[in-house]
């Protein structure tokens, strides 16, 4: 196995994509920057924090975007977003295959503040574009992370989510929580009860994830390709179906977690035997445990991706 | 300005929206179109209750009254920073709310927003900024976090970030400082009922508003990067 946790954004992108394909647009060479964070005397990037571009995965074309955790925790600004919009534009133009986002960010980038909550909307709003042309978008949030934030309502865009099983995903996270609401409201350092609550098992037996995989990069590139052939084979676009499922699966969630506070009782509901032990379960024990309990907003299985 | 002022400057044809719990949904007349509205009033936090009411609405709208324009009135302290939220998902239940948005202006309803008070990022993300078109009052606030939480998030001191809130464009939380980055389309001074016909007449289906920062001076980068990638070529200096 090979880690993709531990790979920077233009390592994984070449981790993914057949090797040697990927063409990067407006790389660091171009100098583009944010004009916003030298007022905050906060260091630039001349790629912004992502990686944008078209490549090749099992042979089809791809367009993909990487987005650096290193660099301001992934967020979005101005350029930024602009970068991804313009890909996800490009990708429509050009009759894509697929796009495949490995995402890893904390959200609006607070140092652009207005232009990035802008552009966080704007991104959003192309990838459904990219649906609406039929064109297949799948995210991967396997980095220390995550989608947090305005990002973590982003992640929700894509036709699928691939996570990593000790991955995150919140909005707006425990911290912002702590701060507002006090460390009885939620304790941002009390990691267990973080990961109860935020990770990637918990995200995927409600229903808010569809593929979970190991923290090892064949395992996510083989679960992009084969969720790309599987929205293909359905419809990559939004329907009124779709999102009725979807309505009916939230609307249940609230009811069946009425009253309830900690993470390990809705897993009981699900009718999981030994919640407390489910943390330590590995991936393959955890998936095959969970396929009999989770719950999905897909037409007709509760068994999952197949 | 309250809701009820509000509608009635709104419309002159009358209305029927009704509120519960801070949630606002109806119907209202504007000339011989009928209009469904949603909102939120009070600015009340947009916990997963509230955000769910509003997809529900939406997508009632689209099976019951296909094409009909939406108007979405937007008055949140933001999202509901609880822990319950968080557990159920939160981020799915205003990616939701987004995608039913989304889906509506697809299918040919008309959605604009209006910020008439306050607007912050989690409650609006996914309402007012995905719709066709999104405007505010004069008086309105927009704003992306508390200064507090964001200076604990960028290590930036507060005193810093509220001198930047005073008058720097993109700290600024005033309706202006959007309308010149293109976030909104514009701002509704007077005569509220003619804003909103002109709005519903004159929405396009397209994000335009990279191209309506770089107009106005207030998003300079945002159009030309995007083009750039686009096309593959090079960003030209404004």
């Amino acid at each position: 196995m090979s880690s993709y946790l531990e790979l920077t954004a233009r390592q994984r992108i070449p981790a993914i994509f057949d090797e040697g394909s990927f063409e990067e647009f407006l790389p660091p060479s171009a100098r583009v920057a944010s004009p916003h964070l030298s007022q905050l005397d906060a260091p630039v990037s001349f790629d912004d924090g992502v990686v944008v571009g078209r490549g090749l995965l099992g042979g089809q074309v791809v367009f993909g975007a990487a987005q650096e955790g290193g660099f301001m925790g992934g967020a979005v600004g101005e350029v930024h977003g602009a970068k991804l919009v313009g890909m996800l534009r490009r990708a429509i133009d050009e009759g894509a295959h697929a796009v495949l986002l490995l995402l890893e960010s904390g959200g609006v980038r607070l140092h652009e503040a207005n232009a990035g909550l802008i552009a966080v909307s704007e991104v959003m709003r192309a990838m459904l574009d990219a649906r609406a042309a039929g064109i297949p978008v799948v995210a991967v949030i396997g980095g220390s992370t995550g989608g947090v934030g305005g990002w973590g309502s982003g992640a929700r865009g894509p036709n699928r989510v691939i996570w990593w099983d000790a991955g995150r995903g919140a909005w707006p996270g425990p911290e912002v929580i702590e701060t507002a609401n006090g460390v009885e409201e939620f304790d941002s350092r009390d990691r267990a009860l973080v990961w109860r609550t935020t990770g990637g098992k918990h995200r995927y037996l409600l229903g808010d994830c569809q593929v979970l995989v190991p923290d090892d990069t064949a395992a996510f590139r083989t679960a992009a390709l084969a969720a790309i052939a599987d929205i293909r084979a359905g419809h990559a676009h939004l329907t009124l179906e779709d999102l009725l499922r979807e309505q009916d699966m939230l609307a249940r969630r609230m009811q069946q977690a009425e009253g309830l506070v900690e993470p390990m009782d809705i897993w009981k509901g699900l009718g999981i035997p030994d919640p407390a032990s489910l943390p330590m379960l590995d991936t393959e024990a955890f998936l095959q445990l969970a396929a009999q309990h989770r719950v999905t907003d897909r037409a007709s299985t509760r068994t999952g991706d197949k | 300005m309250d809701w009820q002022t509000l509608a009635t400057q709104l419309f002159r044809g009358g209305h029927t929206i009704d509120e519960r719990d801070n949630f606002l949904s109806g119907s209202a007349q504007v000339g011989d179109q009928p209009v469904d509205v949603i909102g939120t009033t009070g600015h009340v936090p947009i916990g997963i209750e509230i955000a769910l009411a509003q997809a529900q609405a939406i997508l009632k709208t689209v099976q019951d009254h296909p094409g009909r324009p939406i108007l979405i009135l937007v008055d949140t302290q933001g999202q509901r920073l609880r822990h319950r939220d968080e557990m159920l998902g939160i981020n799915s239940y205003m990616a939701h709310l987004g995608k039913c948005v989304d889906l509506a202006r697809r299918r040919g309803h008309t959605v604009i927003g209006l910020v008439y008070d306050q607007a912050l990022s989690g409650g609006f993300i996914t309402s007012g900024l995905i719709a066709s078109a999104c405007f505010a009052l004069p008086q309105a606030t927009i704003r992306v976090m508390g200064l507090p939480a964001m200076a604990r998030i960028t290590k930036v001191p507060e005193e810093r970030l509220t001198e930047l809130a005073k008058d720097n464009p993109v700290f600024a939380p005033g309706p202006e400082n959007y309308l010149r980055m293109g976030g909104l389309h514009g701002i509704w001074q007077d005569d509220l009922a003619g804003q909103l016909v002109r709005a519903l007449n004159a929405c396009g289906t397209e994000d335009g508003r990279m191209a309506l920062g770089r107009e106005r001076g207030g998003r300079m980068l945002a159009q030309p990067v995007a083009e750039a990638v686009r096309t593959g070529s090079h960003v030209r200096p404004a």
